[in-house]
């Protein structure tokens, strides 16, 4: 090295220059539309392609500059990304892509695991969900959330239902008894169980377990409902059902989805959001993601031809 | 059928009948300004067209995206497929009408001549019966329906058949009326043309309830290609 720092600099390239140069060239790749996947695999600041549409909607979270690591590995990468309200969100990508993470970082439930931590913020109707004074039991009151295995408790139909309820210390017979009935019929199980909704909830079928837990989320009255694979566990019977129940409760709540099944997101969503490796690759209406992919691994992937 | 896809195919029924209206409406109008001699109305149906096409991209759009989205099968595949095949044909009726509504208004320009060679009339009445029955066909897959406008459509070649040597009769009696007998004479053709595509729309309603591909082949009906069964 010499003494000049001008001099280093215009007469000789050195290792650290050319490191630097690389990482700005896959920082921003500039033809979106040769966009590889090895290019968004080699980006940290990856700049996702978000569809202008969806600045037109109303968004009740707003995920800004978010990143995760477990420990020292980094699980999301400068996620932003504004959830429209009313709407049904899915998050799609091969396994590993985040889009779990992401949907557990909504409500905070990954802040259990060990040596997670995380940078940026995630707004929910304004206000930091991550912010010191946030209590987070109130925060996951907010948002219900249902997960791939059906996880109903040990007990009656109803008392799982009027669960978020009792342990809010509500004991008013008749305020739960209608809570009850508009969750299950919210949820398009009353019909099915209102003569025996006194009886386990494990003596319902997969289906049914499910759409319980769906009733037992909506309950609480949440803003937002996160559904964590909600089908993957039911015949195409009950997936049928789940995802006319998801139809019928847009409008009302806002639903963000994480599916491994493509056509359920084409068929049951309004907005989806393509992840990999960590990465926001694209995210717009769902029309325009499955009929005109802005970029080329979207439309590989939404094709079948990787993941 | 899941909620949403029984409200995509809802509001694609109502998107082809209202395409078939505006169609239907065309050419009634091309044919009454072609009877009344009226311009202002031929031009009414020349300016609608630009509505006609939009209204068929729009349909062709969300025939499209209904199938990448809800990957529909068996019947409500073929509905879709139907429909996109339909509004095709609609698209090109709206056209022939646009031509006949062209030639009405060139016609308005000219001497009146006191007889057309042809039976116009019944040309003109029985295509736009054909095009009312293919889409009220469509309405409740009426397969008896849909075979009457193919059996409907003979009736129109005949006339189309006996057309030419009617008026090139009239043209060596009348030589000059021979610039409005041109014209006339394309008024059939593209009436001709128009009863066939309105076969097509009754052919594909007996495609969406059979799954059989039908096509006319030389005055006979044949089934060319069949998938699955209704």
């Amino acid at each position: 090295m010499g003494t000049n720092p001008v001099m280093d600099k215009s007469m000789t390239t050195t290792e650290s220059d050319l490191n630097t140069a690389a990482t700005t060239s896959v920082t921003q790749p500039d033809d979106r539309d040769q966009l590889t996947l090895e290019q968004i695999a080699a980006c940290d600041n990856f700049k996702s392609e978000i569809h202008d549409s969806l600045y037109q909607e109303t968004s009740i979270i707003n995920v800004k500059d978010f990143n995760l690591w477990y420990g020292t590995k980094q699980a999301l990468f400068n996620i932003n990304m504004p959830i429209a309200e009313g709407q049904v969100t899915a998050l799609v990508g091969p396994s590993g892509c985040g889009k779990s993470t992401l949907l557990r970082s909504v409500n905070r439930i990954n802040d259990l695991i060990d040596g997670l931590h995380i940078g940026g913020d995630m707004l929910l109707n304004g206000t930091s969900i991550y912010d010191k004074s946030v209590d987070v039991i109130e925060l996951r009151k907010r948002m219900g959330m249902v997960f791939q295995k059906p996880n109903p408790f040990p007990m009656s139909i109803f008392e799982n239902v009027v669960y978020s309820l009792r342990i809010d210390g509500e004991r008013n017979k008749g305020v739960l008894e209608e809570v009850c009935e508009r969750s299950l019929r919210g949820a398009a199980l009353w019909d099915e169980v209102k003569d025996r909704i006194h009886e386990s909830a494990l003596g319902l079928s997969g289906g049914q377990q499910q759409r319980l837990c769906i009733a037992r989320a909506i309950a609480a009255e949440p803003e937002v409902l996160l559904m964590d694979e909600p089908c993957s566990a039911l015949d195409p019977i009950a997936t049928g059902k789940i995802e006319d129940l998801v139809e019928e409760l847009r409008g009302e709540y806002t639903i963000l989805m994480v599916t491994h099944n493509m056509q359920q997101a084409s068929r049951a969503s309004n907005y989806t959001a393509f992840m990999y490796l960590g990465r926001l690759v694209e995210y717009g209406p769902t029309r325009d993601i499955f009929t005109n992919p802005h970029l080329r691994p979207t439309e590989d992937y939404i094709s079948g031809r990787f993941g | 059928m899941s909620i949403h896809f029984r409200r995509q195919t809802e509001k694609l029924k109502k998107m082809v009948l209202t395409l078939g209206g505006m169609v239907e409406q065309s050419l009634r109008d091309a044919i009454s300004a072609l009877e009344q001699r009226d311009p202002d109305i031929a031009t009414r149906v020349i300016r609608g067209d630009r509505q006609i096409n939009s209204t068929e991209v729009e349909i062709e759009e969300e025939c499209l995206a209904t199938l990448a989205l809800h990957q529909p099968v068996a019947f409500d595949l073929r509905y879709l497929v139907a429909i996109l095949k339909m509004c095709n044909d609609l698209e090109r009726i709206g056209d022939l009408a646009v031509n006949i509504a062209e030639q009405a208004r060139f016609l308005c320009s000219e001497e009146e001549i006191s007889h057309v060679p042809f039976d116009l009339n019944a040309m003109a009445s029985r295509a736009q019966l054909m095009l009312k029955n293919a889409l009220d066909a469509l309405v409740n897959v009426d397969t008896t329906l849909a075979e009457s406008v193919r059996a409907a459509d003979q009736q129109v070649d005949e006339i189309y058949r006996e057309m030419f040597e009617l008026v090139e009769a009239t043209m060596r009696e009348n030589p000059h009326q021979l610039t409005q007998l041109i014209h006339y004479m394309q008024i059939g053709r593209q009436l001709e043309r128009l009863a066939d595509h309105a076969v097509n729309i009754a052919e594909d309603v007996l495609y969406l309830a059979n799954g059989e591909f039908f096509k006319q082949h030389s005055g006979e009906n044949d089934t060319i290609g069949r998938i699955g069964h209704g």
